[in-house]
């Protein structure tokens, strides 16, 4: 994710929050041992966090698409910086 | 009889679509045949993705889990891998790409042995995958036999519906490759996802709506614990949330990256893959769990007898009658059960024809097998260089004949139990590999000595789990056999679904172990030549 303007590294800085909070909110110990509420009458509420939980990562990714998308590894491509170099043979003969 | 003719009916309109449709001219090559010529589009490149993911052990698997554990299977299974499968494809995935793309690469292995100047270790690289790979087509081949002996009410038998599988994924990948089994799969994931809605409708309606099936659980002092987690402990579900990390190593999954036609085709697939699993794992762990409430269906109500049984004091029970109990429990087929009991023929079959195209995700891993098996063990050993690409193809087609030969063979003679086993050890091995793939893609200090150690660790730790287990028999549910005890404290103990290091699952201090390896050995270690590092570390070398 390189940072091309002065607000972009707060915003990935933002983003990695947001994933390392995800990954927390997914250990939900507060719900162990609830079955109730039963949500529109039949998901048990640890079933209906999780499926929410779920529609968060959405969230989280579209995020990620939007504002942090490594769009550096296709321009590199694209400019042709094979200039470098291509691997020796061996590897992929 | 006609939930199994809408099954065969099924299997020939993916065999046409795997072996005649989509067929484009000038893709003979290997790029072509092993790649689809890196030109999949972004729709069937997420349904695609998700259905190579969609396996016999991920359905099946996940509501025969949740009917004897309860709502903690979505939390294990399904949000974990709706969390991290779409991290890892945004930022291991699109830089595979990049590089395959760039340098040419066609298996992980290919850029390993680039990025790391090596040969051999590569080699070995590729054993311990294809080690770990096998299990899973051997149980898609034995999925496919149960399967269809069960949607046909024991017509078609075991050995004659898991050939029928094997014969089906063969064609279609001999002659399709990877175009072809890509669109299969997309045609898979639409037909489950269409269907499963459906199949969801009519059973909460025939069992008279599901909030009376809910309550009728809560209710119940033996089922109501499988409306909470209370029988699984938070370390454990901890630990599980390190296995989604393995899918990125599958080798299908990461040769798979590199069929996009552009980096873009990534971004819808890492923002609606989460949607894609709410809208399968829920419904199947949802179902599963409700299966508890329907004692109206016969199979079911001899699962739940079989389950009190085995509840109850084991007394003078032999460790056999503990395994026979505990196979008249499972409740992999509960899905089939239901929809044989509750939902219309029709429906039945084409959800059949839906669990089916689960069970035959093992298409990828057989391409994948293949491909490895001819770039990194046919071309790299000079088979390409001696008879030319041409031969390679064949050798790859041929190497997808035998693997199914084989898989047939294996699925014939070896007891279910064994290879649902090896899946489980697959999962933690692929997600021990995984510094390999976090070192050669973000830390220019790794070196190939470092990969070796991460590759004997994993092969150590699996064999070393595999024969605990062998040796020490699982004990009944809701206890645990201490098996080393330091000053009081249980470190290794077996457990009635596996084995647990402090109460973690053994994945834990597996890939610390391959994490802290790679760091010290590479430390150590002289690593590649500046030339190398350039190509891969472009910016930080100025």
């Amino acid at each position: 994710m390189p940072g091309t303007s002065p607000r972009k590294p707060m915003k990935n800085w933002l983003l990695a929050a947001a994933v390392a909070a995800l990954y927390l909110l997914h250990q939900d110990v507060w719900y162990w041992e609830s079955a109730r509420p039963l949500v529109f009458g039949f998901l048990p509420i640890a079933l209906f966090y999780h499926g929410v939980y779920s529609l968060a990562v959405a969230g989280l990714m579209w995020a990620l698409v939007r504002y942090a998308w490594p769009a550096h590894l296709e321009a590199q491509l694209e400019a042709g910086d094979a200039a470098d170099g291509e691997p020796p043979e061996e590897a992929r003969r | 009889m006609i939930p199994a003719l809408v099954v065969f009916l099924y299997l020939c309109v993916v065999l046409y679509i795997g072996i005649f449709a989509f067929r484009r001219p000038g893709g003979t090559g290997a790029e072509g045949y092993f790649l689809a010529n890196r030109s999949l589009g972004q729709y069937v490149f997420l349904l695609s993705l998700f259905g190579t993911n969609m396996t016999a052990f991920t359905i099946l698997g996940s509501a025969g889990h949740a009917f004897a554990n309860g709502v903690v299977t979505y939390g294990l299974m399904g949000s974990s891998s709706a969390f991290l499968i779409p991290i890892t494809l945004y930022l291991f995935g699109t830089r595979v790409w990049a590089l395959g793309k760039r340098h040419g690469f066609m298996t992980p292995v290919q850029m390993y042995r680039d990025r790391w100047e090596c040969g051999h270790i590569g080699t070995a690289i590729f054993a311990v995958q294809a080690t770990l790979l096998v299990p899973y087509i051997v149980i898609a081949v034995m999925g496919g036999g149960t399967v269809l002996n069960a949607v046909s009410g024991g017509v078609v038998p075991y050995w004659f519906g898991g050939l029928i599988v094997a014969a089906v994924v063969m064609s279609y990948v001999f002659f399709g490759g990877m175009r072809g089994t890509a669109w299969v799969n997309t045609f898979q994931t639409v037909l489950f996802l269409t269907f499963g809605a459906a199949a969801i409708l009519f059973i909460g309606v025939s069992i008279g709506g599901f909030p009376a099936a809910m309550e009728r659980l809560a209710g119940n002092p033996e089922s109501a614990p499988l409306l909470t987690r209370e029988q699984i402990s938070p370390r454990f579900f901890f630990s599980y949330m390190l296995i989604p990390l393995s899918t990125i190593m599958f080798p299908h999954i990461s040769i798979f990256c590199l069929t996009a036609r552009r980096m873009g085709q990534f971004r819808k697939t890492v923002i609606f893959y989460p949607l894609c699993i709410l809208a399968i794992w829920l419904p199947c762990t949802f179902l599963g769990l409700a299966a508890n409430a329907m004692t109206d269906v016969p199979g079911i109500e001899s699962k739940l007898e079989a389950r009190a049984e085995l509840a109850a004091d084991a007394g003078d029970r032999t460790p056999a009658e503990t395994a026979d109990l505990q196979r008249a429990a499972a409740g992999d087929d509960v899905i089939i059960l239901m929809l044989e009991h509750y939902a219309p023929l029709w429906l039945a079959g084409l959800l059949g024809a839906g669990i089916m195209a689960a069970v035959m995700a093992s298409d990828s891993q057989i391409l994948a097998l293949s491909t490895m098996f001819t770039e990194d063990v046919f071309a790299y050993y000079g088979g390409k260089s001696r008879f030319g690409s041409a031969v390679q193809v064949q050798t790859g087609r041929l190497f997808v004949v035998l693997i199914a030969l084989v898989a047939y063979a294996i699925a014939l003679q070896a007891p279910p139990g064994i290879f649902g086993i090896a899946v489980q050890y697959a999962f933690s091995g692929f997600t021990t590999l995984l510094p390999l793939l976090v070192a050669a893609l973000f830390w220019r200090g790794s070196t190939k000595w470092g990969a070796l150690a991460v590759v004997l660790w994993t092969a150590a730790t699996m064999t070393a789990v595999a024969v605990l287990q062998a040796v020490v028999a699982a004990p009944p549910p809701g206890t645990v056999v201490p098996i080393w005890t330091v000053g009081g404290l249980d470190v290794i103990t077996r457990t009635p679904g596996g084995t647990a290091v402090l109460g973690y699952m053994p994945v834990l201090p597996m890939l610390i172990g391959s994490s802290l390896l790679m760091f010290v050995v590479s430390r150590l270690t002289p690593g590649p030549g500046a030339a190398t590092l350039r190509r891969y570390f472009p910016a930080a070398a100025g």
